[in-house]
């Protein structure tokens, strides 16, 4: 890529060069009254200015083809890298991001409302028993009751050891099912390199366009565009919220602005 | 108590569904979107309405605005649940007649304040 042109904005050295010698060797043939020859030079000035268009385009071209062929991302197992390999393009990553992290979101979900009926079991048998022990131990219970207590406390420790396995097994593999954040990882990593690279090469492209309007002389009659973003459009979420004022960066502060506006 | 959930997302679906599950309400349908949601609420005598702003369809601002405008759902109670945090936005939301504004991401204490609050008004 034509980093000098990065640098300032100028054009290739050894084309300004050519340049300057065929407008004095033209001014030579114009005096000298060989209008043939100045032609000639004419149009070899058009064909330098072609050339060195050609050329940036296609070294533009080339590094794009070259980004795009880079992006690759390294599998750790046949599974992923069949994952991988079957993805050809940048959307199509970001799509196996957010399916990644919606099979973990409900893998987790899944697990939990398990575990939730357990534990609220749980709760209300070791109350249920609570209870009838302290009546026990006040000597307030028939034989019969304590009979029927001394069943029910056996069956407690059978179901809450066996609830306790189960919450302790959902509570391991919901920490297996955050794994999805090493791969996602790795993708958004990839997908951001790619566009940082992208915009570089969109930013060269563009000083590259005004080499082409300094080599055909063109003025462009630009409007500078506004930032039309409607308020009311949805715009998903902010970043650098804390930093910005026209932001909210948290509940407190949409509750204070309710309460100013009369909620 | 009937409550509409209406987001794109199922995953954040399911979280309010359990949240509002604890809170002790468990009587909830779902919808993603504000087209699908309207119909739903035009048929469906909801007593609540959840909605998520940034929809693909009909976002829930534009949802809440056509509730408004609906003699029979005029007076439905709407909590905005939603990542959009701009000023403007909230000023407009409240414009068009929210009733509770959360924004992502939240807490379970902030959702059951924000119901509580706007039942408390009703009432």
């Amino acid at each position: 890529m034509s980093k000098k042109n990065l640098d300032n904005n100028q054009l290739d050295p050894e084309m300004t060069e050519k340049l300057k010698a065929q407008a004095t060797e033209l001014v030579e043939q114009l005096n000298g009254g060989d209008y043939v020859k100045a032609m000639g030079l004419i149009n070899e000035l058009g064909d330098v200015r072609d050339q060195s268009l050609y050329r940036e385009v296609g070294q533009l071209t080339r590094s794009l083809h070259e980004a795009i062929r880079n992006f690759q991302i390294d599998a750790q197992n046949e599974e992923q890298q069949e994952a991988l390999s079957s993805m050809a393009d940048a959307s199509d990553r970001l799509e196996y991001v957010v399916q990644m992290t919606g099979n973990a979101a409900n893998r987790t979900m899944d697990l939990v409302e398990d575990a939730m009926p357990r534990a609220n079991a749980m709760r209300e048998q070791s109350r249920a028993l609570r209870d009838d022990w302290q009546r026990l131990r006040r000597r307030e219970m028939e034989p019969s009751e304590f009979r029927e207590l001394y069943c029910r406390i056996d069956n407690f420790f059978v179901t809450m050891a066996a609830d306790a396995d189960a919450m302790y097994s959902n509570l391991s593999e919901i920490l297996l099912a955050q794994d999805f954040q090493d791969l996602t990882g790795q993708v958004i990593h990839k997908v951001t390199t790619l566009v940082k690279e992208v915009e570089e090469h969109l930013l060269n492209l563009v000083v590259m366009a005004s080499n082409v309007d300094q080599m055909t002389g063109t003025v462009h009659n630009v409007e500078e565009s506004k930032n039309t973003d409607s308020p009311v459009k949805a715009q998903g979420p902010q970043m650098h919220a804390a930093d910005r004022a026209d932001v909210v960066s948290g509940q407190n502060d949409v509750d204070d602005l309710l309460s100013s506006l009369g909620f | 108590m009937k409550i509409l959930i209406v987001d794109d997302f199922s995953t954040m679906r399911r979280i309010i569904k359990n949240l509002l599950r604890d809170l002790g309400f468990t009587n909830t349908d779902e919808a993603d979107d504000g087209n699908t949601a309207l119909p739903m609420l035009k048929s469906g005598k909801y007593d609540f309405l959840v909605t998520d702003w940034n929809m693909p369809g009909m976002s829930g601002l534009d949802l809440l605005k056509e509730i408004r405008t609906d003699d029979s759902l005029k007076t439905l109670p709407v909590l905005m649940v939603t990542a959009e945090a701009k000023r403007d936005q909230i000023v407009a939301a409240a414009e068009a007649g929210v009733n509770g504004y959360v924004v992502k991401p939240f807490t379970a204490a902030v959702l059951k304040e924000k119901i509580e609050k706007i039942f408390e008004r009703i009432q």
